[in-house]
């Protein structure tokens, strides 16, 4: 059964004469794939990061130019927000934690030699870097790309007279079909490979959480991606035939696309948080050398927490002019999610209690996505509850809060699984030291550069806005934006020791072995860098969960999922 | 930077002072939770550091005895949860729920990049000869409930007023009611918060609260002949 399909075909003959083009570009290799998606997600992450880096300079010198870049308009400020907003959550979030580790991971941690459906896989990041080559050129052409919000709001974004942006919001609108269509090919694969590839022995309840989140998140955007589509064609044939689906002058209706666009944008943060949890679900046990604290329980909380998020929306949508009654319904229901998260967080927390914790790089990453997703987790009590909200909402309170929980999935989160599986991944070890500071610069200044935002955004200041010192009662706390603004060239600065460390492992780091942590999951098995196939002739066998660390039932403090144990020791 | 309370603008409305007793309630539990967690996590990271000879203790967290020391927190969180609610509810339904009697109505309609901001005149009604349309200058009395009508004519604004606390989205197609009693005289921000378009930053009006005499002054002023 498991072996059916062409991913067993012929493990020997396969290799030899894949050249240069089948093994690079257009590779139907899962691994391949998955460090595909890492490259395209690392580019925006730059273009994201630029972007942003240009937003804070005009926040805090909003008279001067911007070195590099020239004098920021308003009109310009808007298409940056946007533009960084769109890239860092739909090309740099998405395809880095579900594009790429969904990819790396789920058919090497099951005993799978490959996805599925390995062409449909390869199609699925074709369409992607597709969607990325529209996204880019909308950058460049006349008129400009897309300034209506990440939110895309009409009838801002319905009609060309309200921004200026023609062809840049078609573009955009069309780069998310695209890349919408890339993830529904990868989840379909995701889901496949994961009920019907897994290797005897790898029943659901032993498979490593990190699989357990990605499949949740595949999921997630699988059932909540319809509507949106439904209303993206509606806000295209607004745009371009000029039907009124959005449009109260012709009868239609504003919140209609608030409504679509939130029923999957609640789900589709969970899309980010989860895998980025699961990366660290997975790299705690390994470093505390203890099992994860409430194996079932914490996939239990993660199902309830997805199914929670399919009736949150409208918590976006309290001061929006829909219906006052709703909101209390939406707040019961936005807060309760904290009931999942705060049982995820404590087991993380509980992991540790009498553990033998090792401070490697990978382990830091992890530690530090746990202590800033409280603060963003406890942030969010205050925009869930309605009426807190009438004063929050729009603020920078927001800002500060979404990168509290969005930055620490995507780079605390993600470094902590791409220095733990570097190694896999690409056969190299990864500079301990170098690791260390860039994990302690990144922490510092990202609580420099976000921290106060809380405080600006209490103070009032509206998110969206190029210049602050157009409003008299922010004057005063203009000092809070300058200290954000030299937080955040700093914490670009911080990435240069990640750059490094890559680039110098890459060309001359030392040979990583099969198994560098001591880890119990089937991926270490097999060879790093995995061949072809991933495993010789014989696929490994499961006998076990996957967080085994320290049993009493072996001397050494781990029993990886394959290991036959005779008989009892004891 | 840690006093979160102390950051608001100053509050000058009837309902303000309910929303910052929700913001603080929900600030100084969420505060005490932070100091919770991240002090066990903290203690945890030191105590159970790696040390040679010292093994992990094997603790699978399955049984339910080992998983009460969390459940019980996290129903701790639920209940916390609940109270933030039930103490939030009556202040939504003061803010957006029914609105009080008011004497005055004022209609404020978006358009990119301006607030028009129309009084009914003497008459009290809309739409009469009366009428007069100022842009971008809200004046009130102070201690008397505002009703306002808010309106859109191209895209979302929203209008926000940090001193009152007060936030309204203002969608075209719709007329969305909303109240205000203001308690000290003053001259206040009016900014827009919704992104709608290049003139967004700096989009603003400003709000006049007068007190009884002032405001009579400038009814007068306005409508010399009645
Ligand atoms: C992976 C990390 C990040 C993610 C996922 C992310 C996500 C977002 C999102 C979704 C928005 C909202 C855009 C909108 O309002 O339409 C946003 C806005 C913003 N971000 Fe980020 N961001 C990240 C990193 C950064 C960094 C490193 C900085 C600063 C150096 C930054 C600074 C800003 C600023 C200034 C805004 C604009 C706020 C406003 O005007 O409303 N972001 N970000
Ligand atoms: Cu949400
Ligand atoms: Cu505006």
């Amino acid at each position: 059964m498991r072996e059916s399909g062409a991913a067993v075909l012929d493990v020997h003959a396969h290799h030899a004469e894949r050249g240069f083009w089948r093994t690079y570009v257009f590779s139907t290799d899962h691994k391949m794939i998955g460090k595909q998606y890492l490259s395209l997600g690392l580019f925006w992450a730059v273009v994201g990061g630029l972007l942003a880096h240009v937003m804070r300079w005009q926040l805090a010198w909003p008279e001067t130019a911007v070195p590099g870049w020239g004098e920021v308009g308003p009109e310009t400020y808007n298409v940056l927000v946007t533009m960084h907003g769109t890239i860092m959550v739909f090309f740099v979030a998405m395809p880095i934690l579900l594009g790429a580790f969904g990819n790396f991971l789920i058919p090497l941690m099951i005993g799978a030699r490959d996805m599925a459906f390995p062409r449909l896989n390869m199609l699925s990041v074709w369409v992607f870097a597709l969607a990325s080559l529209v996204l880019l050129v909308s950058f460049f052409i006349p008129g400009g790309a897309a300034s209506a919000g990440w939110t895309g709001y009409p009838p801002l974004s319905a009609k060309a007279e309200y921004t200026g942006v023609n062809w840049g919001m078609d573009l955009w609108i069309l780069a998310h079909a695209l890349e919408f269509a890339a993830f529904l090919m990868g989840g379909v694969n995701y889901l496949t490979t994961a009920i019907a590839l897994r290797v005897p022995g790898m029943t659901f309840f032993r498979l490593p959480l990190v699989i357990w989140q990605l499949l949740t998140a595949t999921t997630l955007f699988l059932l909540s991606v319809g509507p949106l589509i439904a209303g993206a064609v509606m806000l295209l044939l607004d745009r371009i035939i000029g039907t009124h689906f959005y449009a109260a002058e012709g009868g239609g209706d504003p919140l209609l696309w608030q409504h679509l666009f939130w029923f999957f944008g609640h789900p589709e943060v969970y899309v980010i948080l989860l895998p980025a949890v699961g990366l660290v679900l997975d790299v705690l046990p390994v470093f505390a050398r203890k099992p994860i604290f409430g194996y079932r329980w914490i996939i239990y909380s993660t199902i309830a927490a997805g199914g929670l998020s399919f009736i949150v929306w409208a918590h976006h949508m309290f001061v929006s002019g829909m219906d006052p009654r709703l909101a209390m319904p939406f707040s019961i229901t936005t807060i309760l999610i904290s009931v999942p998260f705060a049982f995820i967080m404590f087991a993380m927390i509980a992991t540790l209690w009498k553990g033998s914790i090792r401070f490697d790089t990978p382990m830091l990453w992890a530690l530090g996505f746990v202590a800033m997703f409280i603060v963003g987790g406890l942030t969010g009590i205050f925009n869930g509850s309605a009426p807190a909200d009438i004063y929050i909402s729009d603020t920078y309170f927001v800002v500060a809060h979404f990168h509290y929980t969005l930055f620490s999935s995507v780079v605390f989160g993600g470094f902590a699984g791409f220095y733990f599986w570097f190694p896999k991944m690409f056969g190299r070890l990864l500079s301990e030291p170098l690791g260390k500071i860039h994990f302690w610069l990144t922490l510092v200044f990202f609580n420099v550069t976000f921290f106060p935002l809380h405080n600006i955004g209490l103070a009032g200041m509206m998110r969206r806005i190029a210049n602050p010192l157009e409003y008299e009662f922010l004057v005063p706390h203009q000092w809070i934006n300058v200290v954000a603004t030299v937080g955040g060239m700093l914490l670009l600065a911080s990435q240069i020791p990640f750059v490094v460390n890559v680039v110098w492992s890459l060309l001359a780091g030392k040979t990583a072995p099969k198994n560098p942590w001591g880890a119990n999951t089937l991926e270490w098995t097999a060879p790093s860098p995995p061949p072809h196939l991933n495993w010789g002739e014989t696929l490994p066998v499961v006998y076990r969960g996957a967080y085994e660390y320290s049993s009493p039932e072996v001397a050494e403090d781990w029993l990886p999922q394959d290991r036959t144990l005779a008989a009892r020791s004891r | 930077m840690l006093n979160w309370m102390r950051w608001l603008p100053e509050n000058v409305s009837t309902y303000g002072g309910e929303i910052d007793g929700i913001i603080a309630l929900i600030y100084y539990v969420t505060l005490a939770w932070f100091f919770l967690t991240l002090g066990a996590f903290v203690l945890f990271l030191i105590f159970y550091r790696r040390r040679p000879g010292r093994r992990a203790t094997y603790v699978q967290g399955d049984r339910l005895r080992e998983l009460a020391w969390i459940l019980v927190p996290v129903l701790i969180v639920l209940i916390l949860d609940f109270w933030i609610d039930l103490r939030g509810a009556p202040v939504w339904a003061k803010v957006k729920g029914q609105m009080p009697p008011a004497e005055l109505t004022i209609q404020v309609t978006a358009k990119q990049f301006n607030w028009e901001i129309l009084y009914p005149g003497p008459d009290g009604k809309f739409g009469t000869e009366d009428d007069r349309q100022f842009d971008n200058e809200l004046h009130v009395p102070v201690g008397k409930p505002v009703r306002l009508v808010l309106k859109s004519k191209d895209v979302i604004h929203s209008l926000f007023s940090p001193n009152l606390r007060l936030k309204q989205d203002m969608v075209p197609g719709r007329t969305i009611p909303a109240w205000f009693e203001a308690t000290k005289p003053g001259k206040y921000e009016l900014p827009c918060a919704e992104l709608c378009g290049f003139g967004h930053s700096g989009m603003k009006a400003w709000l006049y609260v007068h007190s009884p005499e002032e405001y009579q002054k400038w009814v007068k002023e306005q409508w010399p002949t009645s």
